[in-house]
């Protein structure tokens, strides 16, 4: 039962006649003393009258790059047209913002540009996923359908979220002092080769850091099958890696400052590097870590609002308009929309608009194992 | 007459009570959650399991792995309050021998640094000690070197984000026990043989050993807890117990453990605490806030 019910069950037992009027106002007055420090029944309340006529939503993102073309393309024309203004907050990592969302209120989050099918997984299995009404997003239908239909399998159907983008997770290097041809060749083994000890880096994310590890041991990451064999890998990367980055922000610095010659990277910041006139080549291995990125709607969000931001948010123009400014490609699709002459010449595009070429996590198998992986991966990284 | 003297014993408690609230609210209740966290279970999805449960108390205090670094955690903050005490008496003796009018403009220097966030402070030796940083630009220029060094990502570069950010807590300690000295004690000693270094020795240092300690005893709690400089300025393996706390609740999602470290770093710490008030009181370390 939750707390809604709860205090609805207590106003029907004062209806009824079954307490008395200064039980039920004592009761009520306790519940406030609560929600002041643990939120609780009344804090929710007060969230979901707040919610119910928004003179805001909020929206969280990644930051950087990501964030201001979301200010400048997407949230102010939706704030000029709708007058609802979109409070614009950060995070430095999906983990971070999850347990942020945790400790909140229902309704306190609202909209997050969330990573990947993983990520949308975990928060069902939090209870935290929403129901869209479609109805109120037709440019839905411009969505790539491979996108859509992973996230449709884990919520039975319905939709929490829409997916916005894609990118993949490949090898950035230093031109200056790795060829392209070295890198091509070397694959995902670049990243733990002697030679470059001391200057490689690496996202010290569990997730990635295993994929990786599976790709370096000669295993499909969607199915490992020795996994003691991964953290072997996992090992011998950290004992070359000068630093572990913890965001896109600091995977850039890496590499512009030359402190790393060589790292796995996000194929839109590398993009934002190379435009700034930094010579760093990007290679997606065979098997390489491709990734979506959706805009998910949390559990008691003014949902109309959010559904009118959403399809906002896909309107053509508006959601190329960010894909060139974030250097990541749209989730439209290429057979249905025209994305102008930029958006095919970003990393990662796929133009079939099937992304058959790319591998993904698989939600139910890395869900699995999560707790078990991200716990051994943290006393790995210690030197364990 | 008695409503008198009841109102007298109530009166204490009704000046304390807004004080007494505060500390309930935000700090002995929530602390009283995170002792019920620890009992809790993390479930596959993240959830928390209600309940009372061992596990988590039984995984902290038996496996090594939380040991290990523990003991990393107190070396790092041991060598942090070992240098910020060697490094940070010198200024302090220099201050308290300044003239009262030069005296003020030191003090607000030292106080300069708590201006600017410690986060920004920290990250500000990533311009200095990168490859491409200040130091290695200079190294360069007077062809002292011929490649950048590697001098950022390693304990080292921890420690020293750690004393940059902890050595004005010491400096303060220090300066007050050596402020509140009675000059006369030193010159007494000198007019009775001492050398200068002499009358340093045994009469100026010993007297200011409290400060020593409570800056000492300020440094080491700081250090140990913090988890930002490891993340900033570490390596790979550069981990504290902090971080292993951030990454239980944040990376894992796992608050039960979380809070169970958590707590024991606490209790830890706080047995230093009560060793040294027992000792010494905690008394010297506000005399350096006032």
């Amino acid at each position: 039962m939750d707390d809604t019910k709860r205090y609805e069950r207590l106003l029907n037992r004062y209806r009824d006649g079954d307490i008395s009027r200064r039980t039920f106002l004592t009761a009520l007055g306790a519940a406030g003393v609560v929600a002041g420090v643990t939120g609780g029944p009344m804090g929710m309340l007060a969230r979901k009258a707040h919610a119910a006529t928004p003179e805001q939503v909020r929206f969280d993102g990644w930051g950087g790059v990501v964030s201001e073309a979301f200010e400048k393309y997407a949230f102010a024309p939706y704030t000029e047209k709708t007058g609802i203004d979109v409070v614009s907050g950060t995070f430095g990592g999906a983990d971070e913002y999850i347990a942020r969302v945790k400790a909140g209120q229902p309704g306190e989050f609202n909209l997050a540009h969330l990573s990947g099918v993983f990520d949308y997984a975990r928060y069902h299995g939090l209870e935290l996923t929403s129901e869209l009404n479609e109805d109120n997003i037709p440019n839905l239908k411009n969505v790539i359908p491979s996108l859509i239909e992973p996230l449709r399998k884990i919520t039975g159907g319905t939709l929490s979220a829409v997916p916005y983008d894609y990118g993949t997770t490949g090898i950035a290097y230093n031109r200056k002092y790795i060829s392209d041809e070295e890198a091509k060749a070397k694959g995902a083994k670049l990243m733990v080769d002697e030679a470059y000890k001391g200057k490689i880096g690496g996202w010290g994310e569990w997730k990635t850091r295993i994929w990786y590890g599976a790709l370096q041991s000669d295993q499909d990451p969607n199915n490992i099958k020795d996994i003691d064999a991964v953290w072997d890998m996992i090992r011998s990367h950290r004992d070359l890696a000068l630093k572990y980055w913890s965001s896109g922000a600091e995977l850039m610095s890496l590499l512009a400052e030359e402190e790393i010659y060589v790292t796995e990277g996000w194929s839109g910041r590398i993009k934002a590097l190379q435009d700034q006139g930094h010579d760093i080549g990007y290679h997606d291995p065979a098997g390489g870590l491709g990734w979506q990125e959706c805009i998910f709607v949390l559990r008691g969000s003014p949902m109309a609002a959010c559904e009118e931001l959403l399809n906002f948010m896909l309107e053509p123009e508006v959601a190329i308009a960010v894909a060139e400014g974030q250097s990541y490609p749209p989730a439209l699709d290429p057979n249905k929309v025209e994305l102008g002459k930029i958006i095919p010449t970003l990393p990662a595009f796929d133009p079939s608009g099937t992304l058959s070429s790319l591998s993904f996590f698989d939600p139910a198998y890395w869900n699995e194992n999560e707790a078990d992986w991200s716990k051994t991966f943290s006393r790995v990284q210690r030197g364990y | 007459m008695a409503a008198d003297i009841a109102g007298e014993r109530r009166a204490p408690w009704v000046l304390l009570s807004p004080s007494l609230a505060t500390v309930g609210l935000l700090l002995i209740i929530p602390m009283l959650f995170i002792v019920v966290y620890s009992f809790w279970l993390r479930t596959a999805t993240g959830a928390d399991q209600v309940g009372f449960y061992l596990d988590n108390w039984i995984e902290v205090l038996g496996d090594r792995f939380y040991r290990d670094i523990l003991f990393q955690t107190f070396a790092i903050a041991f060598y942090t309050t070992v240098i910020c005490a060697f490094v940070g008496y010198i200024p302090a003796y220099f201050v308290a021998n300044t003239p009262m009018k030069s005296k003020a403009f030191l003090l607000l220097m030292l106080m300069l640094p708590f201006w600017i966030s410690y986060i920004i402070r920290t990250m500000s030796w990533i311009n200095i000690l990168g490859t491409s940083g200040a130091l290695n630009t200079l190294f360069l220029s007077i062809g002292i070197i011929d490649e950048p060094i590697q001098m950022l990502y390693n304990q080292t570069t921890v420690v020293l984000g750690l004393v940059h950010y902890l050595l004005p807590f010491m400096i303060l300690n220090v300066y007050v026990s050596l402020d509140g000295i009675d000059k006369n004690l030193t010159e007494a000693a000198q007019s009775l043989g001492c050398t200068g270094w002499q009358a340093f020795r045994e009469v100026t240092l010993p007297l200011s050993m409290p400060g020593l300690a409570a800056g000492s005893l300020l440094c080491f709690v700081l250090a140990a807890g913090t988890y930002i400089t490891p993340i900033v300025l570490g390596g790979p393996r550069d981990a504290m117990f902090a971080n292993l706390v951030f990454e239980a609740i944040v990376t894992q999602l796992n608050w039960p453990l979380g809070s169970a470290l958590s707590l024991v770093l606490l209790a830890l710490l706080g047995v230093l605490v009560v060793i040294y008030t027992r000792y010494l009181g905690v008394d010297q370390i506000a005399k350096s806030f006032k």
